[in-house]
């Protein structure tokens, strides 16, 4: 039987996704978090269900938490890298997604470098299909746990102001959070230099501030992305030494924030590009290892729910 | 050239023209230590008392001293064409109390390093006050941006590539919208280097000299392309010597549309046409190259609209032997710090632009421009002056010039205007012989 609240065959973005279904997933992963602290950490509930993890791009931390989060559930998983697979040999992406169709999984976990690959994938399979990250699109899983942290951390997501900084003309993490963290009653603010903010982005709602003092004045959460070091070498920024003064986050900017503020990052970190070693390992303030942690529990939620609508939609045969 | 010790002096019998207040008339100005104490039409009572120094300013024009914000300093790296010590002496003998200097020094102006380095210089060995740009890209090679924050924290009062356009859109457009994160402003040189490859102004005139020509559209294409690209970044962008027609009508389009952009020119372009090239005269090899007649005219009509913001020198020393060579080897550039205000007053005097004006487009309007403390005589402020005889013809000798350089595009010509005294912070420290 399909979910109830959440009906849908995939899960590409969190664009479109409505407060109810959002909270849903919330509180589908809330039950995981227990299950992951556990000895045991197993729930037989996706036995015998096949969970293909398919990674154009790499990924070491995203993979491992489906990974993890699959065999959890008990399915069984295949980790499909680029680097070994036909891709490499010049299949095309829809070949890709035929020949691994043919093999009747039930959830794609799948990253690529493109935006919109993984939406083009997912319009070809007769599974459910997760974007684990699509270029600079959407990543929906990361943005439910930043979701999910926030609110056992701070009660709620409505009302809270969430400053992110960084890169966030390149970031998907940032795209799936505006959605999420706006649908769900927010205020966001993007803090970065004028290079790294993408055209007309204050259309979809969000706050741009290019003064960290400024943008991080009273917020509740402080949400630091990760800017590559190639784009740091005079393209979008003049250098790494330069970034971090104006816009690392250290202990003297953190201090226009509030005094509980909670400092996040969806890592790898750059320590001492974006970030001081200082702020993040501040038990107290820091959330960054507590978001890896959650990562798991959102992602089993997740699978659960693809995998059950997907043994619906196949035996209704509403699957093309 | 006297140093005195600041104390206390009054400037009587002056025809004060302060461009800020709009101050213009006869007065008087007492300065205490480096500071203006006192300003206005009479300050004194009776007479000033004894403990003061007093200067009869003759019934010439005092004014705040001259900020020239675009010279080539030279130094360090090529101390033999001009030094901080040598451009300092040339610009007090010019009135110029403030000037800012190219970061195309070398090493090049693009870390702290080198702006901490040229401000210590300065206040060692140059007369003036002296500031610089900062690259806009490293290593002025107009590829990556340069450190701009770092720069700023330094004492950059802007970024340029100099006397080198920043050609590449991308590269443009990242350097505007960086410089905008920071509101810093980007000065622009504006020529297409792709059609710039000629050695004066193309038309009939290279056509008879035999000479390659740099067509007018390499300045039309670039700044009509920036100023697209201003629009986009919403950054503060300001073209360095503006040289055609065109490029006023362009300025002004961007100014109605509300854009954030300003531009300056030199003398050159407001007193010369390309006719000075005459017989292969190097000294009249400048970059951009001397327009026409028509485009003369229409930069002395950009400058009395406003249109034109700023009049700066571009002063850009050369030694004999980068100027003694057949036209097409000679080195662009010309020296220019010791005529622009005699050259500038040409305006006034030939052109019937006020007084007032010529002299906001020399003090008040850089000094905004690029945020200095400098421009305006007002209580408080540091007592940066200068008296000249507005009237008093004189025939430029480059072989007297203080600076090092002597390539002048006005060597010989007959200027009137002469500088009488520059106070720098309440200290005399260029008087006039005659």
């Amino acid at each position: 039987m399909k979910d109830q609240v959440f009906p849908h065959r995939h899960l590409l973005g969190i664009e479109g996704l409505t407060p109810i279904e959002i909270n849903h997933l919330l509180d589908l992963s809330e039950r995981y978090i227990a299950v992951n602290r556990s000895s045991k950490k197993t729930n037989e509930s996706l036995k015998g269900r096949t969970i293909i993890n398919l990674f154009f791009e790499n990924s070491t931390r995203t993979r491992t938490s489906f990974e993890l989060a699959a065999l959890r559930l008990g399915a069984n998983v295949i980790n499909m890298q680029v680097e070994t697979s036909s891709v490499a040999k010049g299949e095309t992406l829809i070949d890709t997604a035929v020949t691994l169709n043919a093999m009747h999984p039930d959830v794609l976990a799948v990253r690529h470098s493109d935006s919109g690959a993984v939406k083009l994938l997912a319009d070809k399979v007769n599974c459910g299909v997760v974007n684990g990250g699509d270029g600079s699109h959407e990543h929906p899983t990361q943005a439910l746990l930043d979701a999910l942290t926030i609110r056992r951390r701070k009660g709620r997501l409505s009302g809270l102001i969430v400053a992110i900084c960084g890169d966030v003309l390149h970031s998907r993490v940032a795209r799936s959070n505006f959605y999420l963290l706006l649908t769900m009653g927010a205020r966001v603010r993007i803090i970065a230099p004028k290079t790294l903010i993408p055209s007309g982005v204050n259309r979809l709602g969000v706050e741009v501030f290019t003064d960290m003092s400024k943008g991080l004045k009273d917020a509740d959460i402080v949400m630091m992305l990760r800017v590559q070091n190639e784009r740091m070498k005079g393209s979008f920024i003049p250098s790494v030494r330069e970034y971090f003064r104006f816009f690392g986050l250290d202990r003297q900017k953190l201090a226009q924030a509030k005094p509980d503020a909670l400092i996040m990052h969806p890592g790898p970190m750059n320590r001492g590009t974006e970030i001081d070693s200082d702020v993040a390992d501040d038990f107290e303030r820091s959330a960054i290892r507590e978001q890896v942690e959650l990562g798991v529990a959102v992602r089993m939620a997740v699978l659960e729910v693809l995998a059950k609508n997907n043994m619906a939609f196949t035996s209704a045969g509403a699957g093309k | 050239m006297s140093v005195a010790k600041p104390g206390k002096v009054a400037y009587v019998n002056a025809h004060i023209i302060d461009p800020a207040s709009g101050f213009d008339g006869p007065g008087e100005l007492v300065t205490v230590g480096e500071e203006i104490a006192d300003i206005g039409a009479k300050v004194f009572d009776g007479k000033p008392g004894k403990d003061v120094a007093v200067i009869d300013c003759g019934g010439h024009i005092l004014a705040p001293g001259l900020v020239d914000m675009r010279v080539q300093l030279r130094e360090p790296g090529e101390e033999h064409k001009e030094s901080l010590k040598s451009g300092g002496e040339a610009a007090v003998a010019g009135g110029v109390t403030t000037m800012v200097g190219l970061p195309n020094t070398n090493p090049i102006i693009d870390d702290e390093a080198t702006v901490e380095y040229v401000a210590r210089r300065a206040r060692l060995q140059a007369l003036t006050k002296v500031y610089v740009y900062g690259a806009a890209t490293k290593g002025l090679q107009g590829k990556e941006l340069a450190e701009m924050g770092l720069l700023a924290e330094a004492g950059a009062v802007g970024f340029t590539d100099g006397t080198k356009a920043i050609s590449e859109a991308q590269v443009l457009r990242r350097a505007l919208s960086y410089a905008s994160t920071f509101n810093f402003l980007i000065i622009q040189h504006p020529e297409e280097p792709s059609l710039a490859n000629g050695v004066m102004n193309s038309g009939e005139m290279s056509t008879r000299l035999g000479l390659s020509g740099i067509p007018r559209e390499a300045e039309i294409i670039m700044l009509e392309r920036d100023l697209r690209l201003v629009a986009m970044t919403g950054a503060r962008y300001h073209a360095a010597h503006i040289s055609t027609a065109e490029s006023v009508e362009i300025i002004a389009r961007a100014k109605a549309k509300g854009l954030n952009v300003t531009c300056d020119t030199a003398p050159f372009y407001f007193a010369l046409n390309e006719l000075s090239v005459g017989d292969y005269r190097t000294f009249a090899k400048l970059s951009p190259p001397l327009r026409t007649e028509a485009d003369r005219q229409a930069i002395v009509e950009g400058l009395r609209t406003g249109v034109i913001d700023c009049i700066a020198s571009d002063h850009a020393p050369h030694d004999q032997d980068s100027k003694r060579l057949p036209f097409a080897q000679a080195a662009f550039g010309g020296s220019g710090l010791e005529t622009l205000l005699a050259v500038s007053l040409g305006l006034h005097h030939t052109e019937e632009m006020k007084l007032i004006d010529v002299l906001r487009r020399l003090t008040l309007a850089p000094a905004k421009l690029l945020d200095l403390d400098a421009g305006r005589l007002a209580k408080g402020q540091k007592a940066d002056l200068v008296i000249f005889n507005p009237h008093q013809g004189w025939k430029v000798v480059a072989d007297d010039f203080r600076s090092k350089s002597k390539n002048s595009p006005f060597d010989g010509q007959p200027v009137q205007g002469k500088v009488l005294r520059t106070v720098i912070d309440g200290r005399t420290v260029f008087e006039s012989k005659a």
